[in-house]
């Protein structure tokens, strides 16, 4: 009898459902998956290291590169381990603030994942209804930090700067006008917040258009219950967090367990799972972006109704205003140490994590007194969630890996760093 | 060679480039279409700068890949990866050959012309085989083989389908089957054979590898499967029959099921003796492009089935609904509920 061998096949670094860079080498047994051997590393940018020979104010922008989906979570961590350090005080209206972007880019994320997941299951549809909402949530963020991705608004202390009174509008263009641009523009005749609030009052029957189409699909059913399974034990056991840990069933949530900014404060439920399968997954996922509709509203009118400083009065870590530099000094002599040498941090280390939306993500940050810090490490969730692939895989099909590659939510700017 | 078959041979010929001239030009409008359908029902605007409102965008595609180098892979059988495009193409055109336009517009009224199609559409098959085979890459081939094993179940539930057609019309000639429909829109088969007209629809879509039945080039899993090895004029090509074959499957459903150049409107009181009752061309390429815009509808509403859930469906649902609705065709003739022949 001729000897029958497995059929290898590399998934990847270049492939569209390999969500940027992962190298999975499969190994099939006709359409069955025997093995999946993940190779990481292929985005490796060294950020840790970096980080170390770099002031600490100035790593912030290298955080939102990390998870490039979900940015201003991931500088929150970073910037919440320098807070320790320094025990700062955060002013509560940039709390508010912080809980309010740090739900929007849950938005962001999970946003991005529904479409991608979708895709990479063949259903195109949801990937552009779900970029057409994120496209609103980018403007936010450009509207506070005037970048569209790489945010660097969460500063040590606080954020860069409070709310504008005036959100941005749409300019005429060849391709937009008219009719067309008024409709763009309605949501944006008053301030940032007002056009929060629109986007809040209408994101729910958004979250039930993606439903209609993928909920109770039958398709969608077929590709993604009981596919890629996992009991709450051993998702506890292989550091799951997150989503893929609440979808088996784990009710853990660092925002419940250990609030942070202004969680304590607001109210929103956690979602979990059964089954721990891709659909369970995508079904907590989903419920969560109702969630973070929730605290988004009740952050609005928060910040509505309260103003105050979003930055301490600490010039030792926060620049002095621009005006006062041109009269002042001391303000001079301030920014000039601040924009050339940072801040001196304490001894010490400490660890602060964050409910990223793809987890638990945190910042593990050792300072040895010196302006910059003398390690850190970031804990990604993806890492995790990436070195349960093979188990997840075994024995579904070439057809479930986009299907768990996709519900892993995995991105390789954090899993590689 | 004498005068006279001379001008038969050119007069064929002509005819031929009456159907495939036009038949190329629905394919790319067919292209432009789906982007344009698509863009619409996925809130964006689809190709809108290659001419007024984009209408120029099929041939700026067709230029872009017919200058396009087109890359052997290396230890690639290059004899059968130049002809397998060829293979998928020429059934593809060649089946057009039977399909009735109009009573008289026809280019072969041969008395067998469905066994002829059928017997066609099933060659298609051979050039994803051969793509996957001689590409020598691993996703071409597990496309090939996904793609075979596909094509063959399908083939299965089409076939019978229209054995139930051959029932109830009494004829393998498509020009009679469609005779056989006269007397407006509830006389044509696609009531009295409800379940065969959706299992050949469907199949129809699952036979042309389209989504939700497009495991054979699934993006996401195998990247373009049987051709991803394949670029310009050569992926052209490929694309082309992928194409005319949907055009293909939706003028042979409107033909069977949907009355095909017949009117809906027939013997309709005070419409009787309108224009609208009338036969004519024009009402088999309405229903034509009808049947060609579910492909489309399909593709942005639907995720991709899984390999062996396809074949599940095949298989385990669509045959047996065919077997069983065949013998009800069969005693449906044999009671006189429904008429048989023309």
């Amino acid at each position: 009898m001729a000897e029958i061998r497995n059929y290898t096949m590399n998934f990847g670094p270049q492939h569209p459902a390999a969500h940027g860079v992962l190298r999975l080498i499969l190994e099939l047994d006709g359409e069955t998956v025997v093995r999946a051997d993940p190779h990481v590393g292929l985005l490796h940018r060294a950020t840790e290291k970096l980080a170390e020979s770099k002031p600490f104010n100035q790593s912030i922008g290298y955080m939102d590169r990390l998870d490039y989906v979900s940015m201003m979570c991931n500088e929150h961590a970073y910037v919440r381990a320098i807070e320790n350090l320094l025990g700062v005080e955060v002013p509560e209206r940039a709390q508010y603030i912080r809980t309010l972007f740090d739900e929007i880019t849950r938005l962001l994320n999970h946003l991005m994942w529904i479409g991608a997941n979708a895709l990479d299951l063949g259903a195109m549809t949801v990937f552009l209804y779900a970029f057409r909402e994120r496209e609103q949530l980018m403007d936010c963020y450009e509207a506070v930090s005037g970048a569209r991705m790489h945010a660097t608004y969460y500063r040590p202390g606080g954020v860069y700067r409070d709310l504008p009174e005036v959100m941005p509008q749409i300019a005429e263009s060849r391709w937009r006008k008219g009719k067309d641009l008024k409709r763009s523009n309605e949501w944006r005749e008053g301030s940032l917040l007002d056009f929060i609030d629109q986007f809040a009052a209408d994101f729910d029957s958004k979250v039930d258009d993606y439903e209609t189409l993928l909920t109770d699909n039958r398709i969608w059913k077929q590709r993604t219950v009981g596919i890629g399974a996992v009991s709450p034990e051993r998702a506890l056991q292989m550091g799951f967090t997150g989503p893929m840990l609440r979808g088996s069933g784990v009710e853990w949530d660092l925002r419940k367990h250990q609030p942070y900014a202004k969680y304590a404060d607001v109210d929103f439920d956690i979602v979990v799972g059964l089954n721990g399968d891709c659909y369970d997954r995508y079904l907590v996922r989903v419920e969560e972006m109702r969630q973070s509709n929730r605290i988004i509203k009740q952050c609005v009118n928060w910040l509505r109704a309260n103003q105050g400083p979003v930055m301490p009065k600490n010039f030792k870590i926060v620049p002095p205003s621009r005006e006062e530099m041109k009269s002042d000094m001391e303000a001079t002599i301030h920014h000039f140490k601040l924009f050339t040498e940072g801040f001196c941090v304490p001894e010490g280390e400490t660890y602060a994590a964050v409910e990223a939306p793809k987890g638990e993500f945190g910042c593990y940050l050792i300072s040895d007194g010196a302006n910059k810090p003398f390690r850190v490490h970031l804990r990604a969730p993806g890492f995790a969630h990436l070195s349960a692939m093979n188990e997840m895989i075994n024995g579904h099909m070439l057809g479930d890996v986009p299907a768990i590659i996709g519900t892993q939510d995995i991105v390789f700017g954090e899993v590689d760093r | 060679m004498d005068m006279q078959s001379v001008m038969t041979l050119l007069l064929t010929v002509g005819k031929i480039l009456l159907i495939v001239v036009p038949l190329i030009l629905t394919v790319a409008y067919y292209t432009y279409a789906e982007r344009k359908v698509i863009g619409y029902m996925q809130a964006r605007m689809g190709p809108n700068r290659v001419g007024p409102w984009g209408l120029l965008q099929p041939f700026a595609d067709v230029f872009k890949l017919l200058f396009k180098e087109i890359v052997l892979p290396s230890s690639a059988n290059k004899f059968l990866f130049y002809l397998a495009p060829v293979l998928s193409l020429a059934p593809a055109f060649a089946a057009w050959a039977v399909v009735p336009f109009d009573d008289w517009l026809v280019l072969a009224d041969i008395d067998a012309s469905l066994l002829y199609v059928l017997a066609l559409t099933s060659m298609g098959v051979y050039g994803v085989i051969v793509a996957g085979w001689a590409s020598n890459s691993k996703y071409a081939f597990i496309g090939a083989l996904r793609s075979a094993a596909q094509i063959v179940s399908y083939e299965i539930a089409m076939g019978f389908a229209l054995v139930g057609v051959i029932i109830v019309a009494g004829s393998l000639n498509l020009r009679e089957i469609v005779l056989a429909q006269q007397g407006g829109i509830f006389d044509w088969f696609w009531l009295p054979l409800l379940p065969l007209f959706l299992v050949y629809f469907i199949s129809g879509v699952a036979e042309t590898n389209r989504a939700p039945f497009d495991v054979a080039e699934g993006e996401s899993e195998i990247v373009a499967g049987f051709h991803v090895e394949y670029a310009g004029a050569a992926f052209a090509v490929f694309f082309l029959a992928e194409y005319a074959n949907m055009i293909l499957i939706s003028a042979l459903t409107a033909l069977m099921f949907a009355g095909g150049w017949l009117s809906p409107f027939e013997n309709v009181p005070l419409l009787e003796n309108t224009f609208i009752a009338q036969p004519h061309l024009l009402w088999f390429l309405g229903k034509m492009f009808f049947f060609m815009f579910f492909f489309l509808w399909f593709r942005a509403t639907f995720p991709r089935y899984r390999y062996d859930q396809i074949m599940r469906l095949g298989w385990k649902v669509f045959i047996p609904i065919t077997i069983v609705w065949l013998i009800a065709a069969a005693v449906f003739v044999l009671l006189g509920w429904v008429e048989q022949g023309v």
